[in-house]
């Protein structure tokens, strides 16, 4: 058992963590006369150590998982679900949202065709909710950072919010709140492209290059934000703000990270420096879910599908899951740290 | 033949359109191009993934723009069957 232990352990610092870069990079710059116990070179060794691992695991990653991603288009996901009923529909809808690829671009099209296919709405929601928040990316990603434990529960309880969420949006009759046009959308069943493995590799490249393109911006200044939460900010300031000590840190952090429009890929860095600042896991995770599930381009987008009503309770319950979810967090920190 | 490029007039939508374009040009063979961008007709199409490519009906491509050859291959392989 120890030796398995001590195996993962490497993986996930040595392998997964690149602790050795940092290392590495902090060796360097004290040889280059960077005081890495000072702002700048402390800085320094946070911003390219981060950024560095950031990007390569991001091109791994993105690949593996854009590999996986070609076996389910939205288009067979909606044909599994349509064998699924009831919560069962909901729980396979949450799980198939991590591995189809999603952009809030494609949100009205797949509601439109889900909807077509007879699919009930709460299923569509709880797709809706789990792609952004949950994905295979932000997993492994989680794991590199803050260890298997935080990210097998953050996936869980992101899966949990997506099924809980979507059926009762379902239960309080939200299915009238849908616009017309996308109630009234036909659709037939149209046979899958052929692929082979080369086209999977070509998707899979395609992928890793205008993800890259997409989030780098994002990704340097999460790390950079995050460099300096790590070394200027003070931490009696991260403390009070959003330690233990204040009760509303969750609810604040939640009502910060809505509008915010980020990949987790930045908002990762972000959220490191700021736990190692004494902030609460939960505050910290419930920042990450509220930035990535809730957006303004993808509600915006939504919005032309469904009527108020229902953007609001969609909006309301997503806020409520997280919230608990960063209470929750916070109540088990001991467990998890 | 006719062939869709299939999208809600995105760039990669374009892209894929103009490689359709160049496609048929050096297989010097002619086919119905027809660019399909209203929402209610592509998912009447049973595709939800942009853009996508038809041929005679059927998919040649989800979600993805294809290259030049990679579209003169599928056509060459619906004239096959």
């Amino acid at each position: 058992m120890d030796l398995i232990r001590t195996i993962w352990i490497f993986f996930q610092d040595q392998i997964l963590g690149m602790k050795w870069l940092n290392v590495l990079i902090g060796k360097g710059l004290s040889d280059a006369g960077f005081d890495l116990e000072g702002i700048l070179g402390g800085g320094l060794q946070f911003f390219i150590y981060d950024v560095i691992k950031i990007f390569v695991l991001l091109s791994v990653l993105i690949f593996m998982i854009s590999y996986i991603q070609s076996y389910f288009p939205p288009e067979r996901t909606k044909r599994i679900l349509g064998r699924f009923h009831g919560i069962g529909a909901n729980s396979i809808a949450a799980v198939l949202g991590t591995v189809t690829p999603f952009c809030s671009c494609s949100s009205i099209p797949i509601f439109m065709g889900f909807t077509s296919a007879g699919l009930p709405v709460g299923v569509t929601f709880s797709f809706l909710i789990s792609s952004p928040m949950v994905d295979l990316g932000s997993l492994v990603l989680l794991m590199s950072i803050f260890g298997g434990k935080i990210a097998l529960a953050y996936v869980i309880l992101g899966l949990m919010i997506a099924v809980i969420g979507g059926t009762f949006l379902e239960k309080i009759g939200m299915e009238r709140y849908v616009e017309d046009f996308v109630k009234n959308a036909v659709s037939i069943e149209t046979d899958e492209a052929q692929l082979t493995r080369r086209d999977r590799a070509a998707y899979a490249k395609e992928q890793v290059l205008a993800t890259i393109k997409k989030v780098a911006p994002y990704i340097f200044v999460g790390v950079g934000i995050g460099a300096l939460i790590h070394n200027v900010i003070p931490q009696s300031w991260i403390e009070s703000i959003l330690g233990s000590e204040n009760q509303l840190a969750v609810i604040l952090a939640t009502l910060v990270g809505v509008p915010m429009y980020a990949d987790i890929f930045g908002t990762i860095p972000v959220a490191e420096s700021l736990l190692a600042k004494g902030a609460g896991l939960g505050t910290i995770l419930s920042f990450m879910m509220a930035v990535t599930t809730l957006s303004l381009p993808s509600l915006v987008m939504l919005k032309k599908a469904v009527k108020p009503k229902l953007l609001a309770a969609f909006i309301g319950i997503c806020i409520i899951g997280i919230i608990m979810v960063g209470y929750l967090f916070n109540v088990f920190q001991y467990w998890f740290i | 033949m006719n062939i869709k490029v299939i999208g809600t007039g995105c760039e990669k939508c374009d892209k894929l359109y103009e490689n359709v374009l160049e496609a048929l040009k050096s297989l010097d063979c002619s086919a119905d191009i027809e660019k399909v961008e209203d929402l209610m007709e592509i998912v009447k199409l049973g595709v939800m993934s942009s853009p996508s490519l038809m041929i005679d009906g059927k998919l040649a491509a989800a979600g993805r723009v294809l290259k030049v050859d990679e579209i003169i291959k599928s056509i060459k392989k619906m004239q096959g069957e």
